[in-house]
């Protein structure tokens, strides 16, 4: 490290460096809402209110948010090993195909209590089986694996295309999707689970998925912070040689990383096919994985940041539709703008204002 | 026979026709990561410029107005990437994908505010495109030609001219050329630039040449196809352009093989095509299919002693 990089207290660090790199995404994309010649506190306003201003609102909003906890946990997994798994839309899309591939076999023979939980097995079972492919040829062979990882996106939408249009399309069915599941298959929408112990909210898309998706926050927390495996897989993402020192089987270490990767990406399948679509569909993963890396970047890989980051995505997604919906100039892809400069200013663009910071607030020594 | 000479012309036409927009890219990407620059995001400047050389060449007329606005909107976009990785030493895959990310927003975005036609530019005829110049049939327009050219270009540039000699260095040890007392940054932001040159003109290439207006997400993975073409030519500029025509002839023979039952395998299906360029690529990158070694510097930040 050069002479420029003076450390700065840790709550700059943790706390005001992130809100920096946010507040300039956000500065840009109020600049993009000017040029298109609408107010942007008025975009702002109505944003804010059809992300959080009704309970059926907010029960979308914290929908997207799941998705958004399963990849973000995904790529911060995979981050803190070294490794850059962009993979993340594949693997919940194969995380997919096992999941319904085990409802479908299932779901005429078994209670719930047994095809829940073995759907979710095998949505996480098929997306770790799709990381594990480009994990080993990193491991073994030597291929980059942000290259192979992004390859394997497209190997999957092109075989998930192929399987649906010719092998799992409901019989006379005009739209590739697979017979719809039984009923035993679906995961209790909230607003069911709400009722039940006498709650009452608008319905939604959101279903108890995010249970399990804020047990796998905690679950990442204890595993990398916790266990001799997690202080492995850090060790061996800081430095690698120290890793090898330190007993660390760096490939063995890779495989472990990329399918606890992979598996938290096919969480998306479960919260997608068993709670909301019932059935088998294309397409279904889009845009996820993506923004996953926005999620885990802006979040610095930590399971709480990760939820508070994955919460503003989901609101963004839902208030955007709506903000698209009162104003027609501005399309619901003004929310794939802010991933875009989220990604950059917290990822690529992470020092830009540290020199600011510095200035401000730096120990002198 | 001459049925059958006509359907080679023809497949070899479609295949050029396909391959000129991954070639412009395979290029651009060449010149940037022979510098030590990983540009993932070749997708993105070409769908940037695609649509900045449509909307340009709609409310111009003019299709040489659309190809400047084309190279611009890329340089831009290339600019930012060298701003972030180059002076910021920042992660050039994040990077990569954030502008990828953003152009794939940014282009609907704007072509909805713009032309409220859902993320698409008014169809551009006449004038407005680049038109063929010796075979109407063919499609032979000027980026054509630019795009054959590109390849001599790349490989004069990258082994015979002292530039070459110094972007090959710092790809490798980027040290070795500071030392030298050669600026690292200037050489790297000339290749990022030189990248943003051909990936525009590929962008518009597709937007005002190939088709006739842009739609949204009209790349189509076409700049991660060119970035597969550099590793299958193990980063070199004329077994990449190759492999360009190898990627294009499949794209364009998976239209004809739809529903032909081939003798002896049945019918391949249209996804399997489709998928071939990233299988092939993975099995050359699993080691397969010879090595491949990527320049030893690509995606390290250099950072200056003091």
């Amino acid at each position: 490290m050069s002479a420029s990089r003076r450390p700065l207290p840790g709550w700059v660090e943790i706390g005001l460096l992130p809100l920096a790199n946010i507040a300039m995404a956000f500065l840009l994309v109020g600049v993009i809402v000017e040029v298109i010649g609408v107010d942007p506190l008025h975009a702002l306003k109505l944003l804010v209110l059809g992300a959080v201003g009704s309970s059926e609102a907010i029960g979308y909003t914290l929908y997207y948010a799941t998705n958004f906890i399963f990849t973000g946990l995904a790529v911060a997994v995979a981050f803190h090993a070294g490794l850059f798994n962009i993979g993340g839309e594949g693997q919940a899309y194969i995380g997919g195909l096992g999941c319904g591939l085990a409802v479908l076999a299932l779901d005429r023979y078994l209670p719930p209590l047994l095809v829940i939980p073995l759907a979710i097995l095998a949505s996480a079972a098929f997306g770790a089986a799709w990381a594990a492919i480009p994990a080993w040829m990193q491991a073994w062979r030597g291929s980059h694996i942000v290259i192979t990882t992004i390859m394997f996106n497209f190997v999957a939408s092109a075989l998930m295309v192929y399987l649906m249009v010719n092998v799992l399309i409901a019989p006379g069915s005009m739209t590739p999707q697979s017979r719809g599941f039984a009923a035993s298959a679906a995961v209790p929408s909230m607003q069911a689970a709400l009722q039940w112990i006498g709650i009452a909210v608008a319905p939604s898309a959101l279903n108890l998925s995010l249970l399990l998706a804020l047990l796998a926050c905690v679950g990442v927390w204890i595993f990398l912070w916790h266990t001799p495996w997690g202080y492995g897989l850090r060790t061996m993402g800081h430095n690698p040689e120290a890793a090898v020192y330190a007993g660390t089987n760096l490939k063995r270490m890779t495989m472990l990383a990329m399918c606890l990767s992979g598996a938290l990406a096919g969480g998306v399948a479960v919260n997608e096919l068993l709670g909301v679509h019932h059935r088998l569909v294309l397409d279904f993963a889009a845009g996820y994985g993506f923004t996953g890396i926005a999620v885990a970047l802006m979040g610095r890989g930590h399971p709480l940041g990760i939820v508070l980051a994955a919460l503003l995505f989901g609101a963004l997604q839902q208030g955007g539709a709506e903000l698209a919906f009162e104003i027609p100039a501005i399309t619901r892809e003004m929310v794939v703008v802010i991933q875009g400069l989220v990604i950059l200013f917290s990822g690529a663009l992470v020092h830009l204002p540290r020199p600011w910071l510095q200035a401000l607030f730096a120990r002198r020594g | 026979m001459e049925e059958t000479l006509t359907l080679v012309i023809a497949t070899l036409a479609a295949t050029l026709r396909v391959a000129t927009p991954l070639v412009l890219c395979a290029m651009g990407g060449l010149f940037s990561e022979k510098s030590g620059i990983i540009d993932v995001g070749l997708e993105g400047k070409m769908l940037m410029a695609a649509f900045f050389a449509a909307a340009t060449a709609s409310l111009t007329g003019s299709a040489w107005a659309g190809v400047g606005a084309a190279i611009l909107a890329a340089e831009v976009l290339a600019l930012l990437h060298g701003f972030a990785c180059i002076t910021h030493r920042g992660n050039q895959v994040v990077s990569g994908i954030a502008i990828n990310i953003l152009a794939m927003g940014l282009t609907v975005v704007l072509g909805a505010a713009w032309f409220g036609r859902g993320g698409q530019t008014p169809p551009l005829a006449g004038t407005e495109r680049l038109n063929p110049i010796f075979f109407p049939v063919a499609g032979d327009n000027i980026l054509v030609y630019v795009a054959l050219l590109s390849v001599p270009f790349a490989w004069w540039v990258i082994d015979r001219t002292r530039f070459g000699l110094r972007l090959r260095a710092v790809g490798e040890v980027p040290l070795a050329v500071d030392a030298a007392g050669i600026s690292v940054s200037w050489l790297r932001y000339r290749a990022v630039l030189l990248c943003g040159l051909f990936a525009g003109l590929a962008g518009a290439y597709l937007s005002i040449a190939q088709n006739a207006g842009f739609s949204r997400d009209m790349t189509a993975g076409q700049g991660f196809i060119a970035l597969a073409a550099i590793i299958f030519g193990r980063w070199r500029p004329v077994p990449a352009f190759g492999a360009c025509l190898a990627f294009g002839l499949l794209d364009a023979t998976a239209i004809r093989l739809q529903g032909v039952k081939l003798p002896g395998i049945g019918e391949v299906p249209v996804q399997l095509i489709q998928a071939l360029p990233y299988l092939l690529t993975l099995f050359l990158l699993a080691g397969f299919i010879g090595r491949t070694v990527a320049p030893k510097a690509a995606g390290v930040p250099y950072e200056k002693e003091h």
